[in-house]
């Protein structure tokens, strides 16, 4: 028989005990439903967690810092070779690294903020020595603040720090703009989304090298380290600039180089600027030959996957590293056993439905045991009888899915919904989906429900093929 | 019941002539409707063989029964045996359906076959809408839709009064008339005197009486 008339004959006989077979769809739905309610949400919450914790950058980035000092109880493994500097080279060396997004430095640094009086988006210099003090003067009675500054590439716009952020990202990596975060932008201003489109003046301590021979000599002859060490100044400065935007959350501490600032600036700015770093204070002290190297830097990769690769080259060179990736590891792991239980848990209601199958499609052969005689004797064949009854079922199938991917989507919007209501009125969080369905699902959930609902059809289907047509024709 | 064997049909040997209309006649479990059975390739002897048109149905598969069934036979039974869901377009058209014939010509021929039996206008009623004499009239149609070259009819006027019965044998009649070959199962022996050009008798399984061997 052609499948055109298999399923015209299967949807006729569907029609005729249109009771029965509608309350065995609805059953198979209700399986579906489960299926796909269970499932969207194992799937909606690791994409959930997945989104955040990329946007986090804490799953893409390795933190690189020099392999020299060691403190504590490793101290004693500290290799007795110097090890290598981090510096522009090894910076240049790690970016032609495959799979390697970007390598930048991470910079932050104290400096003091306040409102500019003029408004314009210049530069000023201040002279070394009594810069602090000619400020402090010009500027006394505006509004002033500490600030822990992070310099940020202009990658960094993707991270969530910046999803709901007031103005604009910054419009170039050099460009003279700061992006305030709300909390600290109010010691500026009572309102500081006003502050958007003004400029402020950043004072910080600038450190720059000594092209001083005189005092590169002393230097050497005082600690025997000969050209391989620096002598550096530190100064005062400040510049001039225009606030670009206001973040209501504060970056997340680590990898990506924001953490803990309370003002953001482009990256080569900040690298312009020379600024002297947290860790660079520290090491002022320590008669470090190599203090000219970076603190620390960031290397970004393509893909999540490939971060390991990359951080055993890194390695390689020498270098310090630290990375999440176990904890992704982890979390891959978590999901997938979660998602394996919430299938199970809503195949059992499938499993339950296919039991309503093998019930309707039996109760079926004994009520049309007569009509598959005559089919018989009009020359259908064993095969086209056990065909009939497999596209019965699988039409079951394919209905009771689709309404129950359906079913499934409603519920899933119920969800969302209420854990939107939830986390908004409740929790004062930022509403989030925790319920997603992919076309995958969709089709899988439908493929699915087929699939069982043939195999339920298989030892009816068999049954009434191997009817004997002459009893069946017999039957009253 | 049990282990008790009961043979249905034993030890009978018997030929038809293609264009025949032959009568089966006897006694209610004389084992006429279990040979038209075996003849129809519904049923397999344990034992022995059928033959029609050289081919031995007792050699067939399952599947080879099913394409002989739709293919070379057309069956008429005592009880109509018309599916009750469908209409009788639809019921003639079935036939079609198994031997996947195309959709234009099987609309074609089912109307062609349900005019010739007088039900042109009658398409899309249900069977328990029809009378007796018209079920047996549609079943008549389904039988002949295919073209089969044997007509196999089980007392198709056992459940009608005299008049209806005999419009249906005189249609029985003008198909054998056209070529195909009756095999009619019936106990009235008048009927058979009237419309069969042979009548062979059945008693408990065995035959008793045919009159091609009487003669020959």
């Amino acid at each position: 028989m052609k499948t055109g008339d298999l399923v015209e004959l299967a949807a006729r006989n569907l029609r005729e005990s249109v009771l029965r077979n509608s309350l065995t769809t609805v059953g198979i739905s209700v399986g579906v439903a489960s299926l796909v309610a269970m499932l969207s949400l194992g799937i909606g919450l690791q994409h959930l967690a997945s989104s955040r914790l990329k946007k986090s950058g804490l799953f893409d980035s390795i933190y690189v810092t020099s392999g020299r000092r060691r403190r504590g109880p490793d101290r004693a493994k500290q290799p007795k070779a110097p090890p290598p500097p981090l510096d522009e080279t090894a910076r240049q060396k790690m970016a032609k690294f495959d799979d390697v997004a970007e390598v930048y430095p991470d910079i932050r640094f104290p400096a003091e903020l306040r409102l500019s009086e003029t408004g314009s988006g210049g530069t000023t210099t201040a002279a070394r020595g009594d810069a602090a003090t000619s400020s402090s003067t010009q500027q006394a009675g505006m509004p002033q603040e500490f600030q822990l500054i992070s310099a940020l590439p202009m990658s960094a716009r993707q991270l969530e720090t910046f999803d709901n952020m007031k103005g604009k990202y910054f419009s170039s990596p050099s460009a003279a703009e700061v992006i305030l975060q709300a909390d600290e932008a109010k010691s500026l201003s009572d309102k500081p989304d006003e502050l958007i489109g003004k400029d402020i003046v950043l004072r910080y301590a600038s450190r720059h090298l000594l092209n001083d021979n005189d005092a590169n000599s002393a230097a050497a002859s005082e600690y025997g380290a000969a050209s391989e060490l620096s002598v550096y100044a530190v100064a005062p400065k400040q510049r001039t600039l225009r606030v670009v935007g206001v973040v209501e959350e504060r970056a997340d501490a680590g990898l990506r180089g924001a953490g803990g600032g309370g003002a953001y600036v482009p990256l080569e700015l900040a690298e312009e600027l020379q600024p002297m770093q947290m860790t660079q204070v520290r090491l002022a002290g320590d008669r470090d030959p190599l203090a000219n190297s970076y603190a620390a830097l960031v290397v970004r990769v393509n893909r999540s996957s490939e971060l390991e690769k990359v951080e055993d080259k890194v390695k390689q060179l020498g270098y310090n590293t630290f990375s999440l990736l176990d904890a992704t590891r982890g979390l891959r792991r978590f999901f997938a056993i979660l998602d394996l239980f919430l299938g199970i848990f809503g195949s059992l209601a499938l499993a339950v439905a296919s039991l309503g199958i093998i019930n309707t499609l039996v109760m079926s052969i004994l009520e049309r045991r007569r009509e598959i005689g005559i089919m018989k004797a009009i020359g259908a064949s064993d095969g086209d009888v056990q065909k009939l009854f497999f596209a019965e079922a699988g039409a079951m199938g394919i209905l009771g899915g689709s309404l129950g991917v359906l079913l499934g989507w409603i519920i899933g919007r119920v969800i969302n919904a209420g854990t939107r209501f939830y986390m908004m009125h409740e929790q004062q969080f930022r509403p989030d989906d925790v319920w997603l369905v992919p076309l995958w699902l969709v089709l899988g959930a439908i493929g699915f429900s087929i699939i069982v609902s043939l195999i339920a059809g298989l030892y009816p289907a068999a049954r009434a093929a191997r009817l004997d047509p002459v009893q069946a024709l017999r039957y009253d | 019941m049990g282990d008790s064997e009961i043979r249905a049909v034993n030890d009978i040997s018997f030929d038809v002539k293609a264009g025949e209309f032959v009568a089966l006649l006897g006694s209610s479990g004389s084992g006429k409707s279990s040979l038209l059975n075996l003849i129809a390739g519904l049923d397999t002897p344990t034992s022995g063989s059928v033959l029609v048109a050289g081919r031995d149905l007792a050699r067939m598969s399952r599947e080879e029964l099913a394409v002989y069934r739709r293919s070379t036979v057309g069956m008429v039974f005592q009880a109509f045996n018309l599916v009750t869901a469908m209409t009788i377009f639809e019921n003639v058209e079935l036939p079609m359906r198994f031997a996947e014939a195309p959709r234009g010509e099987r609309m074609s021929r089912a109307r062609a076959a349900l005019e010739r039996v007088g039900l042109g206008h009658r398409l899309d009623h249900r069977p328990a809408e029809l009378s007796g004499g018209e079920q047996q009239r549609a079943s008549l149609a389904r039988a002949l839709v295919n073209s089969p070259s044997l007509l196999l009819a089980d007392e198709p006027t056992g459940n009608l009064d005299s008049r209806t019965g005999s419009e249906i044998m005189e249609l029985i009649r003008s198909i054998n008339a056209d070529g195909a070959t009756v095999l009619m199962v019936t106990h009235e022996r008048a009927l058979a005197d009237r419309y069969c050009h042979r009548a062979i008798f059945l008693r408990d399984g065995r035959l008793v009486e045919d009159p091609a061997e009487v003669g020959a």
